[in-house]
């Protein structure tokens, strides 16, 4: 994009601005729609589960329903607490918002679709991810309050003991595609499998890993059944119960574009991204995107179905899944990755 | 010329929040803006080319080190009277520990600029191989070279886990944990009779 605004005549690093700005609002205001529609979606699915109807009153099917309730929050009044920090309170749902839009700058959306194609593009996605817990630790400590101290506490060491396993679970991604570039991944699952099958996540080495994955996303954007922040019952809201108006709005949109960032990690480390799933020419007919968002709904409906049939694990089961269930595990897959991918000659 | 900007506003954003961390009488504020001075730091290592250490900056020291820091400072119970109180008292000591980090940085400094160092060159472009990227460098020389160090390094750790756990692990005996493993492997069969007693005749258990 940036050679198109040169040969309109521009200096390089006037287009490359304008291309990068440009590169960003065609990822964030999709995003923001999608995340409008995925919210609609959650609620549908959800309803659907529980035999309810859900949300189909304002517009056809209700599907204008998340745009009402963004303009009811944005006319209502914000409230801060008068014992509340006031800066860090305001500046708090604002990093939590920032940094879920951060992560999207290195997904491949298609094989030159990616906004910053970077050499660490993985680490990246963990340095980014490894931020999302100022934004809750932040809410919790400025609101002045004991429920969202709670919460917030409850948070920062769940974000922490996930992580932990999920890093080990990318290195064992990142020793079989050898590299860090997102690209490099998802061109890495071409043919994985028999020469035909697109993904790390049908190797019998890397599907243990995926599953693990899986619970552990839910375990980092907060979701069902690990949704102990903001447990309704013990916790009011959590971190969000001081907060009113946009501010509320902001950790709401924060939060699904986690879950759709999850989903699309997904996707991209272990069911090949953009890449459709067989190895197979008539199938490159449909363009990537197409396939990488098509893996993004599916990875969203596994996310709701979770959220509609698994109940919440107590916090001393949430801690011993992180710490003695997942972290020895994959420490065990990465020895055995490695030792694996040693004997069979994979690094010479 | 945005290389310059990008400096500037990161070089300026690093000294300032770091200059506000020990001036803030809030500790709280003081980790905060610790964060924001870490993370500029971690903007200017990916404009000297080492966005691997800038990355590790952001992922070991503000995504795990900053949020313990923070998870401790947000638990005291802050007495903002006696903090400054022992200002006197502990100047000598912060004087004697500044005097320490500007002889080394003048060292270092001073070394570097000798020459005959292999971590770059003066002029500030690092000298890293043609055609390696910073991880494959890293890596390259982290597990040739430096191999005992890096290894030696990994024990200290190791054994400074291994320390940790044993000082602070204790055994009680008055606590009843869940034993997930037992819970699982109970049956239906193992854990309920089906009885037909007669009437007024009861169960044994």
């Amino acid at each position: 994009m940036t050679s198109f605004f040169q040969s309109l005549g521009m200096p390089f690093e006037g287009a490359w601005l304008l291309s990068t700005i440009c590169g960003i609002l065609l990822i964030a205001l999709p995003l923001m729609l999608a995340v409008a529609m995925i919210i609609y979606v959650d609620r549908k699915i959800w309803a659907a589960m529980a035999l309810r109807r859900g949300p189909n009153v304002v517009g056809p099917f209700g599907l204008l329903q998340s745009f009402a309730d963004g303009l009811k929050v944005f006319l209502q009044e914000t409230i801060i607490p008068s014992a509340a920090n006031k800066g860090i309170f305001l500046i708090a749902p604002v990093v939590t918002f920032t940094v879920a839009l951060m992560a999207w700058a290195v997904i491949p959306f298609n094989s030159n679709a990616i906004l910053a194609n970077i050499n660490i593009g993985l680490l990246y996605v963990l340095a980014i991810s490894s931020l999302g817990v100022y934004g809750t630790i932040m809410a919790g400590w400025a609101s002045n309050s004991k429920y969202p101290f709670f919460s917030a506490m409850r948070a920062s060491a769940q974000m922490i003991s996930y992580e932990v396993s999920i890093g080990f679970i990318l290195i064992c991604v990142v020793l079989w595609a050898g590299t860090f570039n997102m690209n490099g991944i998802v061109l890495a699952q071409k043919g994985h499998v028999f020469g035909i099958i697109n993904g790390f996540v049908a190797n019998p080495l890397l599907f243990p890993m995926w599953v693990m994955f899986l619970v552990s996303s839910l375990a980092e954007t907060q979701r069902a059944p690990f949704d102990l922040t903001e447990a309704e019952s013990e916790l009011v809201a959590g971190y969000q119960t001081e907060y009113s108006s946009m501010a509320f709005a902001a950790y709401w949109l924060g939060e699904y574009a986690n879950v759709l960032l999850m989903c699309a990690l997904n996707a991209t480390l272990f069911w090949g991204g953009w890449l459709p799933p067989l190895d197979i020419p008539v199938l490159y007919l449909i363009p990537g995107f197409v396939w990488f968002l098509l893996k993004i709904f599916f990875f969203f409906f596994v996310f709701s179905w979770v959220k509609a049939t698994v109940p919440r694990y107590r916090y001393d089961q949430l801690m011993r899944l992180g710490w003695k269930v997942f972290l020895p595990v994959s420490l065990a897959f990465v020895v055995i990755v490695s030792g694996y991918l040693m004997a069979t000659g994979h690094f010479a | 010329m945005i290389h310059i900007i990008a400096f500037y506003l990161f070089a300026v954003m690093t000294v300032a929040s770091g200059a506000i961390t020990i001036l803030s009488r809030n500790p709280v504020h003081s980790v905060l803006w610790l964060i924001l001075a870490f993370f500029n730091a971690a903007g200017l290592m990916v404009l000297t080319g080492a966005e691997f250490i800038a990355a590790l900056l952001v992922i070991v020291y503000v995504g795990a080190v900053a949020v313990l820091f923070l998870f401790v400072v947000m638990m005291l119970d802050i007495d903002f009277a006696e903090l400054r109180a022992g200002f006197v008292r502990y100047f000598p000591f912060g004087a004697l520990v500044a005097i320490v980090l500007l002889a080394e940085i003048v060292l270092g400094i001073g070394a570097y600029r000798a020459g005959n160092l292999e971590l770059g060159t003066p002029d500030g472009t690092a000298a890293t191989a043609a055609g390696l990227s910073n991880i494959e460098a890293i890596g390259g020389l982290l597990y040739s070279r430096y191999l005992f160090l890096f290894e030696a390094a990994g024990v200290i750790l190791l054994v400074a886990m291994i320390g940790a756990i044993v000082l602070t692990h204790r055994q009680r005996n008055d606590t009843r944990g869940q034993k997930i493993s037992k819970q699982n492997q109970r049956r239906p069969q193992d854990a309920t009779v089906n009885v037909k007693p007669e009437i007024g005749k009861g169960v044994s258990l």
